[in-house]
């Protein structure tokens, strides 16, 4: 990540240099990769869908507004890294300060309170909405060991929506609130509301949200905080014996964190124009977690590949496996007590089935992820080079006690994802 | 010491000793009070119906406070463990083909214990498979690591129902007799006794267990000191395996419960009162089997009270209040002691 790894010269051919000097510059100016990276994963992506075989699963509009939708959890799982990657606190209930964030757009832009505060100006409010609930729920909680915080925020998660569901007079209950405003640039670039119908404007109000919002974790991560962060992760004792206020800083992932689901919130309130209740479930934390997992915790760039793939695979790979097997014409068969129609399976039925499952093999296969930084790679794995022999099941992750490891005193690694002990 | 310091003493103990009954006693009165303001005439049915809840969260929080005693894991699956043995005691007597009561007495006790004994075993055999290749791997990885395979495992489980048995709510045979007995001036409902009994029962049976037991010892050893009890011989793994055993399997007896009790069940039973019970068991002080039993019944006092009062929906909002508010207050649960000191 830093410029000074980079700025070692390996041996190589000339390929390996440029690659060598193109590393360097993206650690150097990490502000501009992640613009001009973003710039060109938002011109590919509308191409690439026009080629076989995507183009046979849907026409390029339907392509670009799931992807605008994926930008959504893109924007979920980069915030959530910030709690669970970089931090190592583990927030189950993520989708609150999502739901925080569209309910408060819906109270902001609708005919429901009357108010109609543009969208662009929602964003922040709706980001800084959340950041204030993550503050609230942090400062008793995080004090409390980590296990316990994951609990409480599964608890936070679950009884967000009930008070949605349950305060009807102030949120329309189950039906939610309807008719909420879209994003209007006034006749810039020709477009006033955004509709439903066009799903272009949104896909590129979401990159430019998730533009800015990399930028800033970016130069959050390499900050003294981002830095505090990690070192609490790693072990949360050194580092308040290092003088970071452990407090403090994990409130701060917390929040920000928060405020990054209370974007990803408004957004998607704008783009239904509805908010109800049961979008907000826990499956939508789970779903987000397990892009992070997936992804690869720790980087932002892992974890929003992980969450675009997912999503995409999701929304538009179940679906299609399910079109293609029944275009088969499998006759039922009888797989020992079960039988099988193939013609009448529904393979999204599987998707958080598919979930749990990544979930427990990664992390107890490939922790760092299926797109891991080299950073993390290295420090996940540092173990393997220096020690081979050691018993993997004795060590867990493959992670023996090696030189540098900082040691508990029952002898084993106090480093890695959590708090060490 | 002086002989009245000795005295002192010995008085201090023996009100240490008194003070918890007699704490539970006076809690116990107070909530009847309390139930009797808002259910009127129904005060005594609702009160029995708060043991009964009550028992059903014990029975599960003593599978979160055994297993986070031992390996200081929350085991999120475990409220599924609660659900699949709900719907292990619904395949068992509907493929029996039972629908309703069983007025036979000897035969319903032969189901009763086969119903129990099969859940009991399948999901306390679950339980052990689970630990053993999703959690036994991490048990010196990072913390984050085993939570969020245990988070991966709920949604297995849950997803496995939902896709292999049904999506919806089912009903289970409700096999035993409603019959109101009345001792005096107590009125119960067979179900409601049998319930209670029935918690009593096994969770005595599971005191006597770590208490008395060799195995219980070597589990109580484990939990306080792993490497120290591998030295003294203890292995390690059989005992935390069977941690998970019994308590899971005490998992899958509420889950029977959860069946004949209610009449029904759903695939997303296990999340709630999973979330429930691992409050009972930090409101009993976590790795403390008393304390947890307690919390059960305090949850169940809790969600009663507040639906005699009108607020029934928001009783998962309560009860998740009173867990951050003991989280805050009192990290080491109202019994205290035991593991709480380390969080």
């Amino acid at each position: 990540m830093s410029g000074l790894t980079a700025v070692k010269q390996r041996p190589g051919g000339g390929f390996r240099e440029l690659r060598q000097r193109f590393a360097d510059l993206r650690g150097r100016h990490q502000s501009l990769t992640s613009i001009v990276g973003l710039a060109i994963v938002a011109a590919v992506l509308p191409l690439v869908v026009l080629l076989p075989p995507l183009n046979g699963f849907g026409i390029q509009k339907d392509w670009v507004g799931s992807f605008a939708n994926a930008g959504v959890f893109v924007l979920l799982a980069i915030g959530l890294n910030v709690v669970v990657g970089l931090a190592g606190l583990l927030d189950l209930g993520y989708a609150a300060f999502f739901a925080i964030g569209a309910y408060t757009f819906a109270y902001g832009a609708s005919g429901f309170t009357g108010v109609h505060i543009p969208f662009w100006l929602m964003l922040p409010v709706g980001a800084v909405v959340a950041a204030l609930f993550g503050l609230a729920l942090g400062a008793p909680t995080l004090r409390l060991r980590g296990d316990y915080l994951a609990i409480v925020t599964l608890g936070f998660g679950e009884i967000v929506p009930v008070v949605f569901l349950n305060a009807d007079t102030y949120t329309k209950g189950t039906n939610g609130i309807t008719g909420l405003d879209q994003p209007n640039l006034y006749g810039a670039f020709g477009i006033h509301g955004f509709g439903f119908t066009n799903p272009w404007p949104y896909y590129f109000t979401v990159i430019i949200i998730i533009a800015i919002a990399f930028v800033l974790l970016h130069r959050l991560q390499d900050s003294r905080l981002g830095r505090a962060w990690v070192a609490i992760r790693e072990d949360e004792l050194a580092a308040a014996s290092m003088g970071i206020n452990t407090v403090t800083t994990k409130l701060l992932a917390f929040a920000i964190g928060a405020s990054t689901s209370g974007l990803a919130g408004v957004f998607s309130a704008s783009k239904l124009a509805i908010v109800s209740p049961d979008q907000f479930g826990f499956t939508v934390s789970f779903t987000a977690l397990a892009m992070v997992v997936l992804g690869g915790m720790g980087s932002t760039w892992s974890v929003a590949a992980g969450a675009f793939i997912v999503y995409e695979l999701q929304s538009q790979g179940l679906k299609q496996l399910d079109t293609f097997v029944r275009g088969l014409h499998i006759a039922p068969f009888a797989l020992g007590p079960l039988s099988i129609n193939l013609n009448t399976f529904e393979f999204l039925n599987f998707q958080y089935l598919l979930y749990g499952l990544a979930l427990v093999l990664m992390m107890l296969f490939r922790p760092e992820g299926l797109f891991p930084s080299r950073t993390r790679k290295r420090e996940l794995h540092a173990a393997d080079e220096l020690d081979p022999d050691e018993d993997p099941e004795e060590t867990g992750l493959g992670e023996a006690p090696g030189a540098g490891q900082i040691l508990n005193e029952d002898g084993t690694a106090a480093r890695g994802m959590g708090e060490g002990r | 010491m002086t002989t009245a310091q000795v005295a002192l003493n010995r008085v201090g103990v023996a009100s240490g000793r008194l003070n918890g009954p007699l704490a539970g006693l006076v809690a116990l009165v107070a909530a009847y009070l309390v139930i009797a303001v808002g259910a009127g005439a129904q005060a005594q049915d609702q009160f029995i119906n708060a043991l009964t809840i009550g028992a059903v969260y014990a029975l599960i929080a003593l599978g979160y406070t055994m297993v986070y005693g031992i390996i200081e894991l929350i085991n999120f699956a475990h409220g599924e463990i609660f659900m699949c043995g709900s719907f292990v005691s619904w395949w068992l007597l509907t493929s029996l083909g039972f629908s309703g009561a069983i007025r036979n007495l000897p035969l319903l006790a032969v189901i009763l214990v086969l119903a129990f004994a099969v859940s009991m075993v399948a999901m306390g055999t679950v339980g052990v498979v689970i630990e053993r290749f999703a959690y036994r791997r991490l048990r010196n990885a990072p913390r984050l690591a085993p939570l969020i395979t245990a988070i991966g495992v709920s949604f297995i489980l849950q997803n496995i129902v939902i896709v292999g048995i049904s999506n919806s709510i089912v009903t289970t045979p409700q096999i035993i007799p409603n019959d109101r007995l009345e001792m005096g001036p107590i009125a119960i409902n067979s179900i409601n006794l049998f319930v209670i009994v029935l918690a009593v029962v096994l969770m005595v049976a599971l005191q006597v267990f770590v208490g008395r037991t060799r195995l219980g010892r070597a589990m109580r050893a484990t939990a306080i000191d792993r490497d120290a009890a591998k030295l003294m011989g203890v292995d390690i793994n059989q005992t935390i395996a069977l941690t998970f055993f019994i308590g899971s399997g005490l998992a899958g007896a509420a889950g029977v419960v959860q069946g004949l009790y209610f009449g029904v069940t759903v695939f997303n039973i296990g999340f709630q009162a999973g979330l429930k019970a691992f409050t009972a068991a930090v409101l009993g002080g976590i790795g403390n089997t008393t304390g947890a039993a307690v919390g059960g019944f305090v949850i169940g006092f809790i969600e009663v009270i507040t639906s005699v009062f009108g607020y029934g929906r928001w009783s998962e909002a309560v009860v998740f209040s009173a867990l951050v508010l003991v989280l805050v207050f009192r990290p080491t649960g109202i019994l205290g002691q035991r593991l709480g000191d380390r969080a």
